[in-house]
C-alpha cells in the first residue's frame, strides 16, 4: 500500500459512509427484533386493570405488576400444564441425548460407508411436517392408551429434536480433535478411558448447549402437543385451546411465560448456532 | 480413522437413532399415507380425500396457505440476507448482533403471534404509537375478519419476525465460507457494495440460498399457531384444518389427507427450489 | 530400549496402499527417521507401530514381542503428535503426569518423574499453568516432556517441529537431538523435511508411495543415492540430473553431452567399462565454473546468479538442459555469459537411464526406489 494520507486515499470516505450505514441497518433491525419482546414485557407486567382499559398506551409504563402474571397462573390448569411441558421437555432432552450424542460421536470420529447417506437422512428429516407426524401417531397411541400422557408427547418430540440432537453433538465433538484420544490412548488408556477422561469433558459444554436446545425445541412445539394432549395438556396446548376465548390479559401473560426460557437459552447457546446450521451447509 | 477391528462400532452407536427414527418417523409417515386412504371404518378407498377436498375449507385454506408461504418468503429473504450481511460486516460488538438477530429462534410459533396480537389488538401498541403521535384519532381495527388481506398481512408481519433467524443463521454460514480474498479481489477491481453482492456474494451463496429457501418453504406450509393466535379462526391454513379434523370432528383419515397433502406441496416446492436454482453439482447432472 | 522390527507391513485406505510391504529393523537406541513427501505413508507407517492404525498384513515386533494386535496402550511406547494434542482441560503438570497416572505410578514417583521431564525440557516453571497460557513453543516441550516422562522403550514423534516457526525450529531441533542422545531410546522420527532427517538422524528410511526407496546413514544417502527421487529429495537445490552418453576414447571414458562438449569420467560408482546412455547425477558443489571460455570442459550458459552469502547459486544452460551449480560469493560471472564446466567424476552417482536407479550396488536400495516419473510437485513442494 502506498503511504498516503488517510484522506486523501478515494474509497475511505465510501468506506467509512458505508459502515455508518451498516450501523444504522443493524440497529434498526435490531430494533425490529427487539421491540416486540419489549413490548410483550410490558404487557404481561402491567397490572390488569390498566392493560385492559388504558388506551394509548405509554411506552414506558408507569406501574408494574405481577398480577397479569400471577391471574394467568391461577387460571385452571395452568400451572399443571407449565410443569408438565417443563417435565416434558427434560424426557426429551434426556432422551435425544441418550440417543442422539453416540450418533454424533460416530458420525464425528468414524469415516465408516454410508456416513454421508446417513447424514443426509437424518437432515432430511428436519424437513418433513410435524403435522404428517402427529396425526397417526395420536391414533397409536390412543390405541396404546399413552394418549394424553407426558412420555407420549416426549417420544414426540424426541423425534422432531433427535435430528439437532445429532448433528449438533456430531460438531462438538468434530470440534475436539481426535488426537486428543489418541495421545491418551498411547498414555495407557482404553479407548472408552480416553473418551471420558478426554473428550467428554472438552465437550461437556457443547453438549450442554445441545442439551437446552433440545428442551427449548419441546418446549415450543404448539402443533403436536395440541393433537397429542386433551385433558392434561402441556402449556402451548393449554393456551392455544383457550386462546379465542381468553381474556387479553390471559394472552399477554402466556406468551411472555412461553418467551422467557427460549431467550435465556439462546444466549447460553450463542456460540453454538453456527454450528448447529454451518454444518448442514456442506 | 479407524475401520478395521472395530469396523461394526459406528454401526452400533448409530443403531439406537436408526431404530427410534424408523418407529417415530418412518412408521407414522406410512401410517399417515394408510389413513388417508382409508375411510372411517378402516376399508380402503378415496372417500377420505374426497371429503376433504370438497369440504367447504378446502380451498380457503389451500389458498390462504399458499398465500402466506409466497408472501413470507421473499421479505425473510431480504431482512435474513440484510441481517446476515450485517453480522459478515463484523461491526463492534459482532456477538451481541448475532444474539439478537437470533432471538426469535428459540420462540414458539404461539408466542410469536401472541406478541403481535399485542401490538396489533384494539387497544394495543401500534394503535398507542399512531394515537400518541397523532396519526390516528381513533384505535384501527386491524384485526378485522372483514379483510382477509389485512389479516394475512398481519401473519406474515408476525412470520416474518418470529423464522427470520432460521434463514439468518444458515446464510451467516454460508457467507462466511465465501473466502474473503473474493471480496478483495471484486474490491481492488473497483466493484461497488451492491455489485460486490449481486456479482460475488449471490451466486457463491446459491447452495446456502437453496437450503435455507426450502426449508424455510416447507416450516411455513405448516404455518399454524401464529394465524390462530392473529387471526382467530376464520381465516383458514391447511394445518389448522388438519388439527380440525382430528381433534375437534375426530375423523383422523381426513386430517391425515391434509397432512398428505401438506407433504406434497413440500416436496413439490423443493423440487421447484432444486429447478430454480441449481447448484453446480445438479447442473452437471 | 528395544529393538523394532517391521515384516511387510501393509495398510490399506479402501484400495490405496498407504503403506506397502515395508520390512524394516531399528535397532536398539537407534534414531531412525522416516522422510518422504506428503502422502508417502511415513505417518501411516508411524500410526501403525503405535498401534493406532490396524495393519492389513504384516507384524510389527518391539523388543521382540510380537504387538501387531496390541492396542497402543500396551505396547510400551510414547508418541508426540505433530499437533501436540496437549490436554487443554488439564494443567502442565497433569498432561506430563497423565501416562503415569495411567500406570497407577505411586504418587512419589509421579512427582519425581514429572519434575525430572519438566526440568529436561525447561519448563518446570510452567507447571501450574494451563494449556492456553503457553506458546506454541512452550506446548509442544509439553508434548514431549509428557512422552519422555513415561521412559519408554520406543519414542515415536510426527513432525513434532513443523508448526514451529523457522527460528524456533532451528534451535529445538539442536536442543531435541542433544536431549535424545542423552537418553538413547529407540527413537523413529517422521518429517518431510529433509534438512532435519540428514541433521538428526542416525539413518534415514526414505518412504515414497508407501514403499521404501532407500535406509541408509545421511551421507550416503547424499553422497550415494538409491535412485533419481532420493537425489532430487534431498540436498538443496537437489542432485543434477544429466543424459550423457558415454563413449570410449583411446581407453578412456568420457561423457559426451549433445551441444555441450564432453568431460572425462572414470568407472568409478558401478560405471566399470559401461558405455552407451545414461542418467549421470551430480552435486551443485561438484561443478566446477571456470570463467573463460578456452579451457576445458563442458560449454554452457550462465542463466540466473542467486548469491546466497556464504555461495552463488547459479543456474546455467547446458545443452538443452540446465544445471545448478556453486561457485564461491565473489566469483565475477555475468547472466549470458558463456562458461566452462568441470565436473569431479568421483562424485558423480550413475544411474540407468530407463529405471533411473542407481547402477552401483553399495546402498540399501528399497523394492520402492524407481518407481517412476518424479511429479514436480513432490520435489519442489516438499523440500525445505
Amino acid at each position: 500500500m502506498t503511504a498516503r494520507p488517510a484522506s486523501a486515499r478515494p474509497g475511505m470516505r465510501r468506506r467509512q459512509l458505508g459502515r455508518a450505514l451498516t450501523y444504522v441497518a443493524a440497529t434498526l433491525l435490531a430494533a425490529f427484533v427487539l421491540a416486540p419482546i419489549y413490548l410483550i414485557a410490558i404487557s404481561a407486567l402491567t397490572p390488569p386493570e390498566i392493560a385492559l382499559t388504558q388506551y394509548p398506551r405509554p411506552l414506558v409504563p408507569t406501574e408494574i405488576s405481577f398480577d397479569t402474571i400471577r391471574f394467568f397462573l391461577d387460571a385452571a390448569g395452568v400451572v399443571d400444564a407449565f410443569w408438565r411441558s417443563v417435565y416434558v421437555g427434560i424426557i426429551t432432552l434426556v432422551l435425544a441425548l441418550l440417543i442422539g450424542a453416540p450418533a454424533g460421536y460416530a458420525i464425528a470420529r468414524y469415516a465408516f460407508r454410508g456416513r454421508e447417506t446417513y447424514r443426509l437422512l437424518v437432515l432430511s428429516t428436519r424437513a418433513f411436517p410435524v403435522v404428517i407426524l402427529a396425526i397417526p401417531l395420536a391414533v397409536t397411541y390412543i390405541r396404546l392408551g399413552i394418549n394424553d400422557s407426558i412420555i407420549g408427547v416426549a417420544l414426540m418430540h424426541t423425534a422432531l429434536a433427535l435430528p439437532f440432537a445429532i448433528l449438533i453433538t456430531s460438531s462438538v465433538f468434530i470440534s475436539v480433535p481426535r488426537e486428543l484420544e489418541e495421545a491418551a490412548q498411547t498414555l495407557g488408556c482404553h479407548p472408552i478411558q480416553a473418551f471420558l477422561r478426554v473428550s467428554l469433558p472438552l465437550a461437556l459444554p457443547g453438549l450442554a448447549a445441545a442439551a437446552i436446545f433440545t428442551w427449548v425445541i419441546s418446549w415450543n412445539d404448539v402443533f403436536a402437543a395440541s393433537i397429542l394432549t386433551l385433558r392434561e395438556p402441556t402449556l402451548p396446548a393449554r393456551v392455544l385451546t383457550s386462546l379465542t376465548q381468553s381474556r387479553i390479559t390471559f394472552q399477554f401473560a402466556a406468551g411472555f411465560i412461553m418467551l422467557i426460557p427460549s431467550i435465556v437459552v439462546i444466549f447460553f447457546i450463542r456460540r453454538y448456532l453456527l454450528g448447529l446450521w454451518g454444518r448442514v451447509v456442506k | 480413522m479407524r475401520a478395521g477391528r472395530l469396523g461394526w462400532a459406528p454401526y452400533a452407536l448409530l443403531l439406537p437413532s436408526l431404530a427410534y427414527l424408523a418407529i417415530f418417523f418412518a412408521a407414522p409417515m406410512l401410517g399417515a399415507f394408510g389413513l388417508a386412504f382409508q375411510d372411517g371404518d378402516g376399508s380402503w378407498s378415496l372417500a377420505s380425500i374426497q371429503r376433504m377436498l370438497n369440504d367447504f375449507n378446502f380451498m380457503r385454506a389451500l389458498t390462504t396457505t399458499l398465500l402466506l408461504v409466497i408472501l413470507v418468503l421473499p421479505v425473510q429473504l431480504v431482512l435474513a440476507m440484510g441481517m446476515a450481511l450485517v453480522i459478515n460486516a463484523r461491526l463492534k460488538g459482532a456477538g451481541l448482533w448475532l444474539y439478537i438477530f437470533a432471538l426469535p429462534l428459540g420462540i414458539s410459533e404461539l408466542a410469536a403471534g401472541i406478541v403481535w396480537v399485542s401490538i396489533f389488538t384494539q387497544t394495543g401498541w401500534l394503535n398507542s404509537i399512531l394515537q400518541t403521535l397523532g396519526i390516528i384519532d381513533r384505535p384501527i381495527i386491524w384485526q378485522s375478519g372483514e379483510s382477509q388481506w389485512l389479516l394475512i398481512l398481519l401473519v406474515v408481519i408476525a412470520e416474518s419476525w418470529r423464522a427470520t433467524s432460521i434463514i439468518m443463521i444458515i446464510l451467516v454460514a454460508g457467507l462466511q465460507s465465501i473466502p474473503p480474498e473474493y471480496l478483495e479481489a471484486a474490491e481492488v477491481y473497483g466493484a461497488t457494495t451492491w455489485q460486490k453482492v449481486r456479482r460475488v456474494i449471490l451466486p457463491m451463496l446459491r447452495p446456502t440460498l437453496q437450503v435455507a429457501l426450502i426449508l424455510r418453504t416447507i416450516l411455513a406450509f405448516q404455518v399454524f399457531a401464529t394465524v390462530v393466535a392473529l387471526a382467530g379462526t376464520g381465516t383458514v391454513v391447511l394445518a389448522q384444518e388438519a388439527r380440525r379434523w382430528a381433534v375437534v370432528i375426530d375423523n383422523d383419515n381426513v386430517a391425515a389427507a391434509y397432512a398428505g397433502l401438506i407433504l406434497l406441496l413440500s416436496i413439490a416446492s423443493t423440487l421447484v427450489f432444486l429447478w430454480l436454482l441449481p447448484t453446480r453439482e445438479e447442473e452437471r447432472q | 530400549m528395544a529393538e523394532i522390527r517391521l515384516e511387510g507391513v501393509t495398510k490399506l485406505f479402501r484400495q490405496v496402499r498407504a503403506v506397502d510391504e515395508v520390512t524394516l529393523t531399528i535397532a536398539e537406541g537407534e534414531f531412525m527417521v522416516l522422510l518422504g513427501p506428503s502422502g508417502c505413508g511415513k505417518t501411516t507407517l508411524l500410526r501403525s507401530i503405535a498401534g493406532l492404525e490396524q495393519l492389513d498384513a504384516g507384524r510389527v515386533l518391539i523388543g521382540g514381542q510380537d504387538v501387531t494386535y496390541l492396542p497402543p496402550r500396551k505396547r510400551n511406547i510414547a508418541m508426540v503428535f505433530q499437533s501436540y494434542a496437549v490436554f487443554p482441560h488439564m494443567t502442565v503438570f497433569d498432561n506430563i503426569a497423565f501416562g503415569l497416572r495411567m500406570h497407577r505410578t505411586p504418587r512419589s514417583d509421579i512427582q519425581r518423574q514429572v519434575q525430572q521431564a519438566a526440568e529436561l525440557l525447561h519448563i518446570e516453571n510452567l507447571l501450574e499453568r494451563y494449556p492456553s497460557q503457553t506458546s506454541g513453543g512452550q506446548r509442544q516441550r509439553i508434548a514431549v516432556a509428557r512422552a519422555l516422562a513415561m521412559e519408554p522403550q520406543v519414542l515415536l514423534m510426527d513432525e513434532p517441529l513443523s508448526n514451529l516457526d523457522a527460528l524456533l525450529r532451528l534451535e529445538a531441533r539442536a536442543e531435541l537431538k542433544r536431549l535424545l542422545n542423552e537418553i538413547g531410546s529407540t527413537t523413529i522420527y517422521v518429517t518431510h523435511d529433509q534438512v532435519e532427517a540428514m541433521s538428526m538422524g542416525d539413518r534415514v528410511a526414505v518412504m515414497r508411495a508407501g514403499k521404501l526407496v532407500q535406509v541408509d546413514e545421511p551421507l550416503t544417502i547424499y553422497q550415494r543415492p538409491a535412485d533419481r527421487f532420493v537425489g532430487g529429495f534431498i540436498g538443496n537445490p537437489p542432485m543434477n540430473f544429466l543424459r550423457v552418453t558415454v563413449e570410449s576414447r583411446d581407453g578412456a571414458l568420457v561423457a559426451v553431452m549433445p551441444d555441450a562438449g564432453e568431460v572425462p569420467v572414470d568407472g568409478a560408482d558401478g560405471l566399470g567399462d559401461r558405455t552407451g546412455s545414461l542418467l549421470m547425477g551430480i552435486r551443485a558443489e561438484d561443478i566446477h565454473v571456470e570463467g573463460g571460455s578456452r579451457s576445458p570442459g563442458l560449454r554452457g550458459q550462465v542463466l540466473v546468479i542467486e548469491p546466497l552469502g556464504s555461495h552463488n547459486l547459479v543456474t546455467l544452460r547446458l545443452g538443452a538442459a540446465q544445471v545448478k551449480a556453486t561457485t564461491r560469493p565473489d566469483e565475477r560471472l555475468d547472466v549470458d555469459q558463456e562458461v566452462r564446466l568441470g565436473i569431479d567424476a568421483s562424485r558423480i552417482r550413475w544411474l540407468d537411464v530407463e529405471r533411473e536407479v542407481a547402477l552401483a550396488d553399495d546402498t540399501e536400495i528399497g523394492p520402492g526406489a524407481g518407481l517412476g516419473e518424479i511429479g514436480p510437485s513432490e520435489l519442489a513442494s516438499e523440500k525445505e
